[in-house]
């Protein structure tokens, strides 16, 4: 019989291995899952996998889809890391896109390079806010944040819904519930000719350095790290709670927000109501995936911006269901998570008595 | 030998046990044997083994080897349950309780088969006054005092009329009246023909109530003898394996006044916590007081509220004379008052992180482990291996997580940090409890020369053979009241008892 | 705004159908947590019991089959819940939401074909003489099977919990599972079994919803609703009939904002829909509030992961 024996430290070699070995077990699965659904597996994993890598316009893409998610899950892996539960970051990212929206109409006919930025600067604000919310709510009442920011993706998208369907609705639309096009001034400059890739994909790259820098040279990296572990001692060495959620869910509210004000002024060019896509869930596979560490996440953002990817060329290509990507995505941090179990246990074969 | 009952044959028998966990043989070629009727002592210290046998006997671990007899018969039980119905009930030092749950909830609980509700009622009550060990059924366990509690624990045992009682450190949560009144029941139900397994590692009580003893060292039995028949120093030394050094001691010129504590007053925020009551103190440098008490009476409340865990009204804590009560954990370090508290892991340091992080966690301030918000790395590890050298903790280096050290390195390696940022004030709760005896001496050592170099100091312990060695003042933690401190020199082990019975409450009651 | 539109006694009757599926999936989280586990994945098992209820409806008719087919299909998702959290250790709340992601993908996944479908499955109760009494007939005795079997077990949670011994063992291991285990209980059993009863009741849950409250396949239709049943709990203080009365109090409020859209108030419909979702984030405000209180009322064990050591 297998039996589990907890190890004296967590091992290193594991927390590496791990996340590879999920990949492994979660492509193997996939085959069967293409099988079940009628479709030639091993063509299926060529499709969503390799041929996004071979195409030059997919590659770009990879850093269309991949930049908001690093961007989300950088933020997400800081309160992850600290025991704090934001899962409201689809929330921030349609705030953040809605308040960087408003500005740019609000300055639908002027010029000018400070546009963007302050976008950007709206976005994140409007992001931080709302991740606010749920950080006042567990300070002052103790409320769980985990379920009060989820509560509020909701509330996000009706909000932005409601808004592209009364203020911001775009006047010559034809009663249409969108916003009109942005121009310009608060489009986002294109880092590559004949691509989409924008100017997020370098803050998401440059998120990724100061967070490791933050993480593990910084005291407030520190902090996250402590508390996560061991919240007595967190509070023994002098270090409160109240402040580091605000900083926690307020941090990942400004990447989330600024992660949705990117998405607004890049490749989506507007507001329209679907524009929250699910990158503030899809992160939190993310961020698991990268073990809440910058560089991982920057490697795991890659990967689940491979399968958004390869997942919508299989769409049209064999005809495969949009969802199964999705559940291909809950597949992998399953197969992560459980033998996440290597990290801190070594199986043992029992003997019988 | 162990004393035969009437007939020659053993209630229980164990021979040649043997259990093994990675690592560690933790019982090897372990054999005594209980007579009916016999209180039979079970002796060692921290890590000897003891808890690995019991819970073998009362089926919670398997042996790797040898086996046991009840009554003559093979005895293997798989799980607890089987263990209670072949008649073995144990009444553990960590109390396995409920403490949301109501008194007789509890003691369904440990039951194989639970009468219905009323009628449970009725024979805890019956039970527990027939051997003096009045509860009541309807009372929410969290309500309830240490002592009480151990009694819900004796009561369950009880009631499934066990012939060995299993008995594990009974008296460590007790005061010595109550354990005065558990020595009545423990004779009497020895009259009555059950036999007690009692496991200890205090002697003088061993000398009062056991007929036997089997003594363990290093998971092996080292001896067995007639309690009656040995003093506490030859016990002892059959214990830890060597004879006794004569405690030493100090030379005492008290000082000015490093720290006082002016009528505090603080409400527990735990829901079953305790409610410090209008303390008062004043450590000088050169002092060490010794804070004695049974566990549970606002130890923890009064480390928190000294540690700045707990904020209190700015002027009930003055350190040096100025107001800090207000203050948080860290303005207090860099002011120079230190605290290294009861639990190690998870409180005092963070498991999964280094000894080198771990430094960070107090010393970050005063030991210039961090400048203007960013870690110095360097300067951490250099500062844990100072901590390791000059403390001797053993480790494999200091980038090693703190969980993987024994329980007496990280206690060194805790006291070391403290004391290494040379605090005015240190406060140090149980700091050698669970410790070896040579890790014991180090830190004991190392309190001493941090007084007599002119700071305060505060040991808050269990041990009162420690307190009586290592303190110059002592004073009584009971039910949130603090005793006024008394020097060392004119207090005797009779007058403590006393005031762990209560006493403090009395005299607070007088001042008021 | 014409208020006589408004007939209370089918306000009544639709608030009931609406707090049903929320009360089955707090019901069964409810006993997951007094084990001591937070499962945060009831979104995910029941939108899983939802397609699974549907897809049974559309293919039987039969209400008796979904619900059970629904119940499995939320069982199923939990049983790998339970295998990670309690074999393979894993962190309860990332293992929630990946139960929840997961879930919601499989369903949609499985609904495809059943995108924008509806469904014909009626089994409301009509007792002659009872149902036909004017106002309350149709309250009391006009609904579908599953409506009483929502109160029925209700009742049986409670008493499971509170008097009987099982449920003494259960309450035993979510208040401290070192000692439950101490004593010999076996603390991963009983808590996958609260585990699997709670995917079941989620499922079930789910299929009410796709069946009898709307019965028309839309993707990821739980909105939401598996979160608030998550939110019921603790405005529950893990109680059985106060979880029913949070679970109509919700439902009171889902069935308010949808007549006052229907009546075309001056409010633009989306605030409307907000309602149910900011009254849960009040709700929690209001019970938290009370640190002392809500520390009591939680299971102490609550998402603390077991491992025996010996």
């Amino acid at each position: 019989m297998l039996e589990l024996v907890a190890r004296k430290e967590a091992s290193r070699f594991m927390l590496w291995l791990t996340p590879a070995l999920a990949v492994v077990l979660t492509m193997l699965s996939g085959l069967a899952l293409f099988a079940l659904l009628g479709k030639d597996p091993f063509e299926a994993v060529r499709v969503i996998f390799v041929e996004p890598l071979l195409d030059p316009f997919s590659r770009t893409e990879l850093l269309v889809k991949g930049a908001p998610l690093v961007l989300i899950a950088i933020g997400l892996s800081f309160g992850f890391r600290a025991g704090i539960w934001n899962i409201g970051a689809e929330g921030q990212f349609t705030i953040g896109a809605l308040t960087a929206g408003a500005v740019a109409l609000a300055f639908w006919n002027v010029e000018g390079i400070w546009l963007l930025p302050l976008m950007a600067l709206a976005g994140a604000a409007g992001g931080a806010a709302w991740a606010m919310i749920p950080a006042w709510l567990r300070i002052r009442f103790n409320a769980n944040e985990i379920l009060v920011s989820l509560m509020l993706v909701y509330v996000a998208e009706l909000l932005l819904s409601a808004m592209v369907g009364g203020p911001l609705r775009d006047p010559d639309g034809f009663n249409f519930p969108e916003s009109r096009m942005f121009h310009d001034s608060a489009t986002l400059p294109i880092i590559i000719e004949g691509s989409r890739a924008h100017v997020g994909a370098l803050a998401a790259l440059g998120a990724v350095v100061i967070a490791y820098v933050l993480l593990h040279r910084h005291l407030f990296g520190f902090e996250v790290r402590l508390f996560g572990q061991a919240p007595r001692a967190a509070r023994f060495a002098g270090f409160r709670e109240a402040r580091l959620v605000a900083a926690c869910l307020g941090l990942s509210g400004a990447l989330a927000g600024l992660a949705g004000m990117f998405e607004a002024s890049g490749p989506v060019g507007q507001l329209v109501p679907a524009l929250p896509s699910g990158y503030g869930f899809t992160a939190i596979i993310v961020a698991f995936l990268g073990r809440l560490h910058p560089v991982g996440i920057l490697l795991a953002g890659a990967v689940m911006a491979l399968t958004y990817i390869g997942g919508e060329t299989a769409q049209m290509a064999m005809n495969l269901p949009a969802a199964a990507i999705n559940v291909f995505q809950g597949m992998l941090l399953f197969f992560l998570l459980g033998i996440d179990v290597l990290v801190n246990y070594r199986i043992r074969l029992r003997r019988a008595l | 030998m162990s004393e035969r009952s009437a007939n020659g044959q053993a209630l229980f028998e164990a021979k040649s046990l043997r259990k093994v966990f990675p690592g560690v043989v933790a019982n090897d070629d372990v054999s005594f044997a209980v007579g009916a009727g016999e209180v039979h002592a079970l002796l060692g210290e921290n890590g000897a083994g003891k808890s690995t046998l019991v819970k073998m006997i009362y089926g919670l671990l398997r042996p790797d080897g040898g086996e046991m007899r009840l009554r003559g018969a093979p005895y293997a039980p798989a799980r607890p349950g089987e263990a209670r119905a072949a008649g073995i009930g144990m009444v553990f030092q960590h109390f396995s309780l409920f403490e949301a749950l109501t008194v007789a909830e509890n003691v369904a609980l440990g039951m194989n088969d639970a009468p219905r509700a009323r009628a449970l009622d009725a024979r805890i009550r019956e039970v527990s006054e027939a051997y003096g060990l009045p509860l009541d059924p309807g009372r929410r366990v969290g309500e309830l005092s240490v002592g009480e509690r151990q009694r819900i624990e004796i009561v369950r045992a009880l009631l499934q009329a066990p012939r060995l009682l299993i008995m594990d450190e009974p008296t460590s949560v007790l005061t010595p009246s109550e354990a005065e009144t558990l020595f009545g029941t423990l004779r009497t139900l020895a009259e009555e023909g059950v036999s007690i397994l009692y496991i200890s590692h205090k002697l003088e009580e061993i000398r009062a109530l056991c007929s036997a003893a089997t003594i363990l060292r290093g998971g092996k039995v080292s001896g067995r003898c007639d309690p009656r028949a040995e003093t506490a120093r030859s016990l002892a030394e059959m214990m830890i394996g060597r004879a006794l050094a004569a405690p030493k001691a100090t030379d005492w010129k008290p000082g000015a006044a490093r720290l006082s504590v002016e009528k505090l007053t603080l409400p527990s925020a735990e829901p079953f916590g305790v409610t410090l009551r209008s303390l008062d103190l004043t450590l000088r440098a050169g002092d060490v007081l010794g804070v004695a008490g049974v566990a549970g009476n606002g130890q923890d409340e009064l480390v928190a509220a000294l540690s700045g865990e707990t904020r209190t009204r700015p002027e009930a804590i003055r350190l040096g004379g100025a107001p800090i009560g207000g203050l948080g954990p860290e303005a207090r370090r860099a002011l120079g008052l230190s605290v290294a508290p009861e639990e190690r892991l998870g409180h005092a340091a963070a498991p999964d992180m280094s000894l080198s992080e771990n430094t960070i966690l107090t010393a970050r301030g005063r030991a210039g482990l961090a400048s203007r918000g960013f870690l110095r790395k360097a300067a951490a590890e250099g500062f844990a291996n100072r901590i390791v050298t000059e403390f001797g903790v053993r480790t494999a280096g200091v980038s090693h997580a703190a969980r993987s050290l024994s329980g007496g390195n990280l206690q060194k390696f805790v006291v070391g940090r403290e004391i290494l940022q040379k605090p005015d004030v240190l406060i140090a709760a149980q700091p050698t409890w669970g410790v070896d005896a040579g890790a014991a001496e180090t830190i004991r050592g190392a309190i001493r020369s941090l007084a007599a170099g002119g700071a305060a100091v505060m040991v808050i312990s269990q041990d009162l053979d420690e307190l009586m060695e290592i303190s110059t003042l002592l004073s009584v933690i009971s039910e949130g009241r603090l005793s006024f401190p008394v020097p060392v020199a004119d207090i005797t082990v009779e007058q403590i008892a006393l005031l762990m019975g209560g006493g403090a409450r009395a005299e607070a009651d007088a001042d008021a | 705004m014409d208020l006589s539109a408004l007939n209370p006694a089918d306000l009544a009757f639709s608030l009931i159908v609406a707090a049903t599926p929320l009360l089955f999936a707090a019901l069964g989280e409810l006993v997951v947590e007094k084990s001591g586990v937070l499962n945060l994945g009831v979104e995910g098992m029941m939108i899983l019991g939802a397609i699974g209820g549907f897809a049974t409806a559309h293919g039987s008719g039969s209400l008796a089959l979904a619900a059970l087919a629904g119940a499995g299909a939320g069982a199923l998702l939990a049983a790998l819940f339970a295998l990670m959290t309690q074999y393979l250790m894993s962190n309860q709340v990332a293992t929630g939401l990946a139960l929840t992601l997961f879930g919601l993908g499989v369903a949609s996944l499985v609904g495809q074909g059943y995108a924008g479908q509806t469904l014909q499955v009626s089994a409301r109760l009509d007792i002659p003489g009872l149902t036909d009494i004017p106002v309350i007939g149709r309250l009391l005795f006009g609904h579908d099977p599953l409506v009483y079997l929502s109160l029925v077990a209700t009742a049986l949670v409670w008493w499971f919990l509170n008097r009987s011994r099982a449920g003494l063992i259960l309450r035993a291991v979510g208040e401290n599972h070192e000692a439950a285990h101490a004593i010999g209980y076996p603390v991963r059993l009983v808590r996958v079994s609260a585990i699997l009863f709670g995917g079941a009741m989620a499922g079930l849950g789910g299929a009410y919803l796709a069946v009898v409250q709307t019965p028309l396949w839309v993707e990821g239709m739980t909105a939401g609703r598996g979160w608030i049943a998550l939110a019921i709990v603790v405005f529950a203080a893990w109680r059985p009939w106060r979880a029913l009365l949070g679970a109509y109090v919700f439902g009171g409020v889902t069935i308010v904002q949808l007549n006052l859209q229907a009546l075309g108030v001056a409010i633009e419909s989306q605030y409307l829909s907000m309602a149910p979702y900011l009254v849960t984030i009040l709700v929690l405000v209001v019970i938290s509030a009370d640190r002392a209180r809500a520390r009591l009322d939680a299971p102490a064990c609550l998402g603390k992961p077991f491992y025996a050591s010996s």
